[in-house]
């Protein structure tokens, strides 16, 4: 190509984008979220999981589509139809697995985004809107999750859902109306899964991504923290007025994120073409049986990212009523304590009192309650996949209690205790020193 | 703080350590064989398909498999035809089954549950000890009892199926051992083997797209790594501007 | 990272001259550029492979289109019989001497006597009656117009008037065919009636849909 024929490209093209820039602000929208604005430039690890949730919503969204072109939200029909999908349909399997991996992945990516956000203090002023509306999304999510495992009408989906709407008839007063309401039947029916797919496929995707749009707008508005948790924004060329510390995200980001999905699409397509279902963990043999509302089986527990809370469900003890007040017994406790216990995550940053925001600075103290809360999390989510008889029980001098629910118990308060003793806990801690400038 | 961080992934790899095996196997209780399952084998399949449309497809649907699919597993459709179908029906239909759910519900006490995707509900080991798991008893309605189908009570609905071909078992109640005490017209490692197909065959049915499934991941694993050095390089060659 | 802190050009995080240019251009980021994007490309394009493949007929789809085998020894002379293949009746005639020779006399109010429009029938239907057996007509019931299903008006006369000779009515815009299915001209219809690929296993067993020359 000739240089001139090369300059007259170059005009069509600024011309083509002048024509767009007058009507639209192209130009201008690019510069602000992408190729100017400045992201600190000691993102490390943890920084790829935001990116990643995105990649993940996005792949959700479409394989979703197309599985909606097939599947039949019928209880007669729904376990045959995602048969269907897996058999006769062109390449039905792959975006089948593509989508039920994704939802696991969905889980793993978040969890690490919202550790990032708590290790490096991401929650504190000025982004509080940023983490509550990551709460929102969180939130969200686990809705997508719980409506959209009934679809598939096996004997989890149907008693998974079963379980779960029975806990809003705990509420106090109006819940047996409510899970009434909610089934829109006496049980788990035709109708339920009806409704259940409109939420799944419609409403709650599009609450979701309203959210991810307020998240990013949020964040970009006052720009990314970073590892060391300090404001890149303070320390700025006196020149060009670009925080000495920042980098503008496209390309040096977008080219590193690229990095990080090809490491992602590595191991989501290991679960995809090899390991699906995952021990178990992300496609439970019980789905394969079609829904039986006569017949419960034998061992039934929720999806793993669910598992934590479940177990602080199973481990607070019921209310055990005022005969003479006339008040009921009532599940109530452990049913608010499993609502509190992802609610609290909203409290973040306010909770929080320390001097500091990255874990780099933070003292011994802090570290050990955030060690402990991890442990608790994780413990309470494998006992939440295990029957509360899986470590057998104590002797009579602890009334013969299974041993799991009593560590369930202790985990449990470990767990709100990282919450609610917060407050004190960072104001005591000896904190370190924080640098003017970003570190490594 | 890396002692902390140190301490926390230890009793985080120790707990998982003993989380993972757990989930893998749903159905706690007897004792499983590992069932032969071997989707490239496709002589095995064959001798399983037909074990399977002559034995279990009288009372058991395989509704979401058609007899088409079974091209797959080396058959010819003329072989599919003449040997595992029934008159009148279509080389694209599933494997229907005659018999109503509310028959089968009058005759067994439950409707026989369609098999199509039975291995990835129960193991393969699972349908392979059970298949092998049958003695007489006489205080069941069936005369049969099988303590892989429910370890409590070792009580079932289906008789025993393949009962000429394996002959009668006795158990010794006390540690749940089978004996044979009346051969049948196959030796024992002879009806091993049949039912070793036969599980092999449910298993691929159970799902079909598997093999290809497993070859094609390999070629995306190879063909994202290469994108990943190529990636790779070029965020290299971007930030060695950044300092 | 701690050192490079105190070297005053590079204070700034965004400013640092890459070391392999060539004419003020970056080879490095320039190549590794083009090869990303050229094997990201292809594998978007690989992903999008499944998904419009889904969208092709299913297994399903196919079994329920399969070729129909239909016993013909049924049909009586002068009457028809009406089959189902991929959804869409297919009409059997069993056509009497008579009508048979009727087909000769009517070449001039036809559009398309001689079947010169080849998508209309299998090349093997190509002649005077568009069919294999001269007494057996085998014609897709759906108009040409706008897809209905014509009405059989087999017998000469009757309430078609005194020229009618024999053949199809279509009950939407009035469309009519002859028993061979060729349209007359002055109907809406533009094209005769589809004559499906079929062929005879015996001699009383017609095969219909079965894609192949070799039927003829």
């Amino acid at each position: 190509m000739s240089d001139k024929n090369k300059s007259v490209m170059a005009n069509v093209f600024s011309n083509g984008l002048n024509w767009v820039d007058e009507r639209f602000p192209l130009t201008s929208n690019v510069k602000a979220h992408l190729t100017e604005y400045y992201t600190p430039k000691n993102f490390n690890f943890w920084y790829f999981f935001g990116s990643l949730s995105l990649l993940v919503l996005v792949l959700q969204i479409l394989t979703g589509i197309f599985l909606t072109m097939h599947y039949k939200p019928d209880a007669e029909l729904a376990f045959g139809s995602v048969e269907y999908i897996m058999r006769d349909v062109p390449w039905g399997w792959l975006i089948r697995y593509m989508h039920s991996t994704g939802a696991s992945m969905f889980f793993v990516v978040v969890y690490m985004h919202m550790f990032r956000g708590i290790i490096y203090g991401s929650y504190r002023t000025p982004r509080e809107l940023i983490w509550l509306f990551g709460v929102g999304i969180f939130l969200c999510l686990m809705g997508e999750a719980f409506f959209g495992y009934l679809l598939p009408w096996g004997q989890m989906s149907y008693w998974g859902a079963q379980v779960i709407v029975n806990l809003f008839s705990a509420i106090p007063f109006i819940g047996p109306d409510v899970s009434e309401w909610l089934r829109g039947d006496y049980l788990v029916s035709d109708a339920t899964l009806n409704r259940f797919f409109a939420f799944h496929v419609i409403a709650l995707p599009f609450v979701l991504v309203g959210l991810v749009a307020a998240h990013i707008i949020a964040l970009h508005e006052v720009g990314s923290n970073n590892p060391d948790g300090i404001e890149i924004k303070k320390l700025k060329d006196k020149v060009t007025g670009i925080p000495l510390d920042g980098i503008p995200f496209h390309p040096y980001y977008t080219v590193k994120d690229i990095v990080g999905a090809v490491v992602f699409l590595m191991v989501f397509s290991t679960v995809i073409f090899f390991a699906p279902e995952m021990g178990g963990y992300f496609l439970e043999a019980n789905n394969f049986v079609p829904a039986n509302p006569l017949v419960t089986p034998a061992h039934i527990a929720p999806v793993w990212y669910f598992t934590p809370y479940y177990s602080i469900l199973r481990a607070v003890p019921p209310f055990p009523g005022v005969g003479f007040l006339g008040i009921p017994p009532s599940l109530f406790p452990g049913v608010a304590a499993m609502g509190l216990s992802v609610m609290v995550f909203a409290l973040l940053p306010w909770l929080d009192k320390s001097p500091v925001k990255s874990i780099r600075y933070r003292g011994t103290l802090y570290k050990k309650w955030l060690a402990a809360f991890v442990v608790s999390f994780v413990v309470l989510g494998y006992l939440g996949t295990e029957p509360a008889n899986v470590w057998g029980q104590f002797g009579a001098w602890l009334g013969n209690a299974d041993r799991a629910t009593v560590v369930a118990r202790a985990f449990t308060v470990v767990y709100f205790a990282f919450f609610i003793l917060m407050p004190w806990y960072t104001k005591k801690d000896k904190t370190l020193p924080v640098p003017e400038r970003v570190t490594g | 703080m890396n002692n902390i961080i140190k301490k926390t992934l230890l009793v985080l790899a120790l707990s998982t350590s003993f989380i993972l095996p757990q989930m893998a196997n749903a159905n706690e209780g007897a004792h499983l064989d590992k069932a032969p399952v071997d989707a490239s084998n496709h002589e095995s399949l064959q001798r399983g398909a037909r074990t399977f449309v002559n034995n279990c497809l009288n009372c058991h649907s395989a509704n979401y498999m058609r007899y088409n699919r079974l091209l797959d597993i080396g058959l010819t459709e003329k072989q599919i035809k003449d040997n595992l179908m029934f008159a009148g029906e279509k080389i694209g239909d599933p494997m229907k089954v005659a018999m109503s759910k509310a028959d089968g519900k009058k005759w067994f006490g439950v409707a026989p549950p369609d098999l199509s995707v039975e291995v990835r509900a129960r193991g393969a080991d699972w349908v392979y000890s059970y298949l092998r798991g049958f003695y007489r008893d006489e205080t069941s309605a069936t005369g049969w009892g099988n303590c892989v189908f429910d370890p409590v009570s070792c009580k079932v609905s289906m008789p025993h199926v393949l009962y000429e071909l394996q002959g009668e078992q006795a158990i010794n109640h006390e540690t749940h051992e089978l004996t044979l005490t009346k051969p049948g017209k196959l030796s024992a490692a002879e009806y091993d083997a049949l039912v070793g197909d036969l599980t092999n065959f449910l298993a691929y049915m159970a799902e079909p797209a598997k093999q290809q499934r497993n070859n094609m991941g390999w070629f995306v694993l190879l063909f994202l790594g290469l994108l990943l050095v190529l990636t790779y390089k070029l965020k290299k060659a971007y930030w060695k501007d950044i300092h | 990272m701690a050192e490079n802190r105190n070297d005053k050009d590079q204070e700034n995080a965004h400013v640092s001259p890459a070391n392999n240019l060539s004419a003020g251009v970056d080879l490095d980021k320039r190549n590794f550029l083009i090869a990303s994007s050229a094997v990201g490309a292809l594998g978007c394009a690989a992903v999008a492979v499944p998904f419009v493949k889904s969208m092709t007929p299913s297994e399903r789809a196919k079994a329920a289109g399969a070729p129909v085998e239909v016993d013909i020894s049924k049909i009586a002379p002068g009457t028809m019989m009406t089959v189902e293949w991929r959804g869409k009746p297919v009409w059997i005639i069993n056509r009497t001497p008579e009508m048979i020779a009727e087909l000769a006399q009517h070449d001039d109010k036809l559009t398309d006597a001689k079947g010169d429009v080849t998508s209309q029938q299998p090349s093997y239907c190509k002649n005077a009656d568009r069919s294999i057996k001269p007494g057996l007509a085998v014609i897709v019931g759906i108009c040409t117009h706008l897809g209905c299903s014509p009405t059989a008006k087999m017998q000469p006369k009757g309430d078609m008037g005194d020229t009618w000779s024999g053949g199809f009515f279509c009950p939407c815009h009035g469309s009519k065919f002859d028993l061979a299915g060729r349209v007359f001209k002055g109907s809406p219809a533009p094209i005769n009636l589809v004559v499906p690929p079929h062929k005879y296993l015996t001699e009383n067993t017609l095969l219909i849909g079965v894609d192949t020359e070799e039927g003829a």
